[in-house]
């Protein structure tokens, strides 16, 4: 049995359909790469599965039991956790507060002292206001309050996203350590190198329709799709 | 020019009404922050709050016995309303939560005159308020110094509650990004429920506090919402710290003010408004967070 399974989910903001008939599945342990052009339906999924929004139709499996049209709140103590594209750091609480209002309601919550060595970064600005940080250090505490949850499925939106070169491959190597040590995650990019450097699996989103599931390698062979249905030049 | 005995005592007013109107305008800017609705019935419940000592004191002569009951009443309330009413408002247009806020609003203010009349009502002064106090050159009553520590003491303990306690946290992070916080595995609902009931025991407060220095009648609540409502964009919707700074200066503001011409004073808060939403639309300590 995967870990979570979407199927068929057709989900729309008021009377504009967004996603259509669209499934995809993560196993235990595995990284998905969500792909796309801008508008293809990526934030929508990863918003449904959160349950930010309740799909029309189709089911949302975490280990077989259906998840679909809980509120984020019950699927984040599920284990579910959305890191989203606009990072929603709380801009009036310190670094060390975002932390700890995310580690709340976690029943296995990492010590503060085990973020700050995935991200020593965040210990020297644990006294900061979060709107005070940088863009690469908000994506830092982004990510840091999926983990502090200690997420059984981190769903990353675009983190790599208007961060400079240099803390990008920082981030990328906290990415690939997560995923060798066996975390689960999807990851939305538009930038797909990186994106593939640490995914086994990746899905090619068109229109809200799946266009394309594959490996990495998969993707490599097919030029022309990833030009013509995923904007990608891999 | 007013003498400086009369500016002193003038100031010391200000102080008395701007601590009052911090306590006021933090229920409200807490509610609005955080549940996103602006509660145009935090006016009737401040005189439900004046109108519980006072039924208090027929039954034990003890203020402080009364305001402790007080105290229960206005969370029962709060607790009540939410349940009942404002808890399924969250998702509708600001509108309807206006109207609504107004309606129960309008509801207590004729349950009070139903019940008491629309006579003026006295509240005593607590023995242990009796009398003035000489300071310096200037003669005050001892029960509106009082107030201004009661009342500061009050702000301090509401701003323990939100920046040491992780129910703080949750509301201030729930002012910024309710939808964050319940990604965040929290459910915001309940902290909801929570923040309304604890804006409604402030006001309730400040009106029992008050009750001893005015006279109580179901309308003394219009006054002070409509004050409270410049308070909050002065300092920022949805800013604690800002309807404490707010509340002293349009507290001094309108005393100040008073002690040279009193049918300035309230023009002269408005004015002051128009001019820092000119220069500061957001308030004094207003982020861009939701409004
Ligand atoms: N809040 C919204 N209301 C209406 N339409 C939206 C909203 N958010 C996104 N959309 C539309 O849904 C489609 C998919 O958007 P999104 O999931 O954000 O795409 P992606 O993340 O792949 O760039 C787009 O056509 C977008 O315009
Ligand atoms: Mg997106």
């Amino acid at each position: 049995m995967s870990l979570l399974e979407v199927d068929r989910i057709n989900t729309l903001y008021g009377d504009s359909h967004v996603l259509f008939d669209l499934s995809i599945r993560v196993e235990q342990g595995e990284v998905v790469a969500l792909l796309g052009r801008n508008g293809a339906g990526k934030t929508t999924t990863l918003r449904s599965i959160m349950g930010v929004l309740a799909p029309a139709s189709g089911a949302i499996r975490l280990d077989g039991k259906p998840i679909g049209g809980l509120p984020p709140s019950v699927i984040a103590g599920l284990g579910v956790q959305l890191v989203p594209e606009e990072r929603a750091i709380f801009g009036t609480l310190t670094v060390e507060e975002n932390l700890r209002i995310a580690a709340l309601t976690a029943p296995k919550a990492w010590p503060l002292e085990r973020i700050y060595q995935v991200f020593p970064r965040l210990k020297e600005r644990r006294k900061s206001a979060g709107r005070s940080l940088s863009g690469g250090e908000q994506q830092m505490l982004a990510i840091a309050r999926a983990l502090i949850r200690d997420a059984r499925i981190i769903l990353l939106d675009e983190p790599f996203e208007g961060l400079a070169p240099l803390i990008v491959r920082d981030l990328v190597t906290v990415a690939r350590d997560l995923a060798a040590e066996g975390r689960t995650m999807i990851v939305v990019e538009q930038n797909v190198a990186a994106a593939l450097s640490f995914a086994n699996r990746v899905y090619g989103l068109n229109n809200g329709h799946v266009v394309f599931e594959g490996t990495p390698a998969d993707l490599e062979a097919n030029p022309d799709l990833a030009r013509d249905f995923l904007g990608v030049a891999s | 020019m007013p003498s400086w005995p009369v500016l002193a005592s003038q100031a010391f007013n200000g102080l008395a009404l701007g601590t009052l109107l911090a306590l006021v305008s933090s229920g409200l800017t807490i509610i609005l922050g955080t549940l996103g609705v602006l509660n145009f019935a935090h006016g009737a419940l401040f005189a439900v709050g004046a109108y519980t000592i006072f039924v208090a004191l027929h039954y034990t002569s003890s203020f402080v016995l009364a305001i402790l009951i007080g105290c229960v009443v206005m969370l029962a309330v709060g607790v009540l309303l939410e349940r009942i009413i404002i808890r399924f408002f969250y998702d509708r247009p600001d509108e309807d939560q206006i109207l609504v806020t107004y309606g129960i609003g309008i509801v207590l203010v004729e349950c009070l005159r139903a019940s008491f009349g629309g006579n003026a009502q006295r509240v005593p002064v607590p023995s242990w308020g009796q009398g003035a106090t000489k300071l310096g050159f200037l003669i005050y009553p001892t029960y509106r110094l009082q107030l201004i520590a009661i009342v500061a003491g009050l702000l301090i303990g509401l701003y323990l509650v939100l920046y040491r306690t992780s129910m703080g946290l949750v509301v201030r992070a729930g002012i910024e990004n309710p939808g964050m916080v319940g990604i965040l595995g929290i459910n915001v609902r309940r902290a909801f429920l929570l923040v309304f009931a604890i804006g409604v025991v402030a006001v309730g407060l400040a009106g029992m506090l008050y009750a001893p220095v005015i006279a109580v009648s179901p309308d003394m609540g219009a006054n002070f919402m409509a004050q409270s409502f410049v308070v909050i964009v002065l300092g920022g919707l949805g800013s604690f710290p800002g309807a404490i700074v707010g509340g002293l200066i349009a507290g001094e503001i309108i005393s100040l003010t008073s002690a040279f011409n009193s049918s300035y004073s309230e023009v002269m808060l408005y004015a002051l408004m128009a001019l820092l939403l000119v220069l500061r639309p957001q308030g004094l300590f207003g982020t861009e967070g939701r409004a």
